[in-house]
């Protein structure tokens, strides 16, 4: 088991340089200048600029930045945002609570609903319930993130009026951060109708997030089960005349779940791309916002780092899968 | 009264160029401890046949039959969960693969015990002294370690092994072998044989053996049901069969035994399709 952690981490080092390597180079890709950006609309003197651009260091050639940047990661240095002149770390643990629990919310929907949605379209192939279910996991799968947002808003919100159009809680509430998590810090506080202001402000931004991942998570559960279904190990769990729930439910949907627990953790990095346009639409303010907001401000820092940091985590929940999969999957734990 | 009695049996799978008749009115009794071998090649409708009786074909299939009667209950007025009763208790059935029919996911010890709580109403801590005791019977070495294993840690010799004790588990008075020996080594086949025949002669319970080997019926059977193309060509006592067959498809198996060879060439069994396609018409013209 540690050599298989072992040999899992080692990959992780050369996907970890050549993350360093997009992120550093995609931003300066990028036009525009963010001294001229700092500067405004009152302009900079070239006397000024060569001043300012060689504090930042942006005065050296590109790869002297890139080493520079790469050792002061080593480090463990990620640099400070160029517009707040905070640590970017000390920023992304700020707001990284906030995309955790909507992440979470939104991968446990799509999990709890994908699931049995799957299973019972396997189950009952070619019924109505899974002509409708596919196809709805097709439209879902193809909806647009921001135009789908948009619509929720619009009826739930604003015609319905029954969630709140933005934020993560109203503004009635204030209770200090203890976990960073909105659910549990409102639930701390003791404040009498904090938690449902939370929830409500939840539902919305972790349906949304959450359409893509179900919509796989059903598809990819309907296909494993309907190749487990087939499977002569699930005939002689029939031909021991147990009940079809255990048959289907302990024999099927174990072995079911090996490729579908391989696309939820695939599904993470889905949701981190998917939390920056949610964001962004509800104002959640989380990482995803965090970082369109620096991409437009041209703060290379905290694009470059809080990029890493979010391949990083991708790198890991993906490592974690790797190991759930050894668990459940008897053959790859024994190898 | 024989324990299982089956008439005009037919089943029939939808397929997208339209119906196939897999098995066509065939006629199935099994006495009490006999062992009833059924013979003929691959499609012959042999093994579709018992999976109809066990409940165990697709939904493309549709099962059609006159009579069929365990112990002289009605199973086809059974609704699933009478039938359940049945299956897996009274009738059990071992398969061709013994690795593919075990559960890669779970122990084997996990899907033996859970037979003896499911089906023979033992706790877990009897499940588990059963579950020893019927591996000991079934020959596996180390039964209390083995529990433990999974199936892609066994070969298959001992996954068969495994197959046999939990279809013994809740003392079957049928048992069905699906070609038990097929997948496993010559070595492994003859063990695997000798212990059916050695359990069934101790507990008296009856035994199907689906097989394509003459010489496996010749060794283990009592009687012999012969098919082809879904059609019941012959059935006789196993020494009649060999020493005096009537239908030209039977003659055609035994003589392309290697044993049997008289001239240059060994007979194939297609060398005797005309002649056993001649006897179906015929069936079905008097029908």
């Amino acid at each position: 088991m540690i050599r298989f952690i072992l040999s899992k981490l080692l990959y992780l080092v050369p996907t970890f340089i050549g993350i360093t390597i997009v992120a550093f180079g995609f931003i300066r890709l990028l036009p525009g200048d963010p001294v001229l950006l700092m500067a405004g609309e009152r302009g900079v003197s070239p006397e000024r600029y060569a001043v300012i651009a060689e504090q930042l260091g942006f005065d050296k050639p590109v790869w002297q930045q890139y080493l520079t940047y790469l050792g002061n990661l080593l480090q463990g240095d990620l640099g400070n945002s160029l517009v707040t002149k905070r640590p970017v770390m000390d920023e992304f643990m700020a707001l990284f609570p906030a995309t955790v629990e909507l992440a979470v919310v939104a991968i446990i929907l799509a999990t709890l609903i994908g699931v049995p949605v799957g299973v019972l379209a396997a189950i009952k192939r070619g019924s109505w319930f899974d002509q409708i279910s596919m196809t709805g996991a097709l439209v879902g799968f193809s909806m647009p993130i921001f135009w789908w947002g948009l619509l929720l808003i619009i009826f739930f919100s604003g015609y319905l009026g029954w969630t709140p159009v933005s934020g993560r809680i109203s503004l009635m509430y204030y209770f200090p951060d203890v976990t960073g998590f909105m659910l549990i810090d409102s639930l701390l506080s003791g404040e009498k109708g904090a938690f449902t202001s939370a929830v409500s402000h939840l539902i919305l931004p972790s349906v949304v997030l959450a359409t893509i991942p179900l919509a796989v998570i059903a598809r990819q559960t309907r296909s494993a089960m309907l190749e487990v279904m087939g499977e002569d190990y699930v005939r002689t769990a029939r031909a021991k005349g147990l009940k079809p729930s255990r048959v289907i439910g302990i024999h099927a949907l174990r072995n079911a779940m090996i490729p579908v627990i391989t696309t939820i953790g695939l599904q993470v990095g889905v949701l981190m791309a998917g939390a920056i346009l949610t964001e962004t639409i509800f104002s959640w303010p989380g990482i995803g916002k965090w970082m369109i907001d620096s991409i437009s401000r041209r703060d290379y820092p905290v694009v470059q780092s809080g990029l890493l940091l979010i391949a990083l985590i991708v790198m890991v929940v993906n490592l974690l899968v790797d190991l759930t999969y050894g668990l459940i999957n008897p053959r790859i734990r024994h190898k | 009264m024989s324990l299982l009695n089956i008439r005009n049996l037919t089943v029939r799978f939808a397929t997208s160029t339209g119906a196939f008749t897999a098995v066509d009115g065939i006629d199935v009794r099994v006495d009490k401890g006999e062992v009833l071998a059924v013979v003929g090649e691959s499609g012959s409708g042999k093994s579709v046949a018992m999976l109809a009786v066990m409940g165990l074909l697709p939904d493309t299939a549709t099962v059609t039959a006159d009579e069929m009667t365990f112990d002289g209950q009605n199973m086809l007025a059974m609704s699933p969960r009478q039938r359940r009763r049945i299956i897996g208790r009274e009738i059990t059935m071992i398969f061709q693969e013994p690795i593919a029919s075990l559960n890669p996911s779970f122990t084997v010890g996990y899907q033996i015990e859970e037979v003896l709580r499911f089906n023979a109403g033992l706790g877990r801590k009897a499940a588990r002294a059963r579950a020893i005791e019927l591996f000991d019977a079934v020959g596996i070495p180390e039964p209390e370690q083995r529990l433990k294993s999974y199936p892609h840690q066994m070969s298959g010799g001992q996954s068969q092994r495994v197959m046999i004790a939990m279809a013994i588990a809740t003392n079957p008075r049928l048992l069905i072998a699906d070609e038990p020996t097929t997948a496993l080594d010559v070595t492994i086949q003859k063990q695997i044989l000798d212990l059916l025949m050695k359990l069934q002669e101790d507990s008296g319970m009856a035994l199907i053996l689906i097989t394509h080997d003459m010489g496996v019926v010749a060794e283990t059977a009592d009687r012999v049901m012969v098919q082809y193309k879904g059609h019941k060509m012959e059935e006789s006592d196993v020494l009649t069969l060999f020493e005096n067959p009537q239908s030209p498809y039977t003659r055609a198996l035994l003589s392309a035994l290697p044993e049997n060879a008289t001239g240059d060439r060994l007979p194939t069994v297609s060398d005797f399709f005309k002649a056993a396609d001649a006897q179906i018409a015929a069936e079905g013209g008097a029908a």
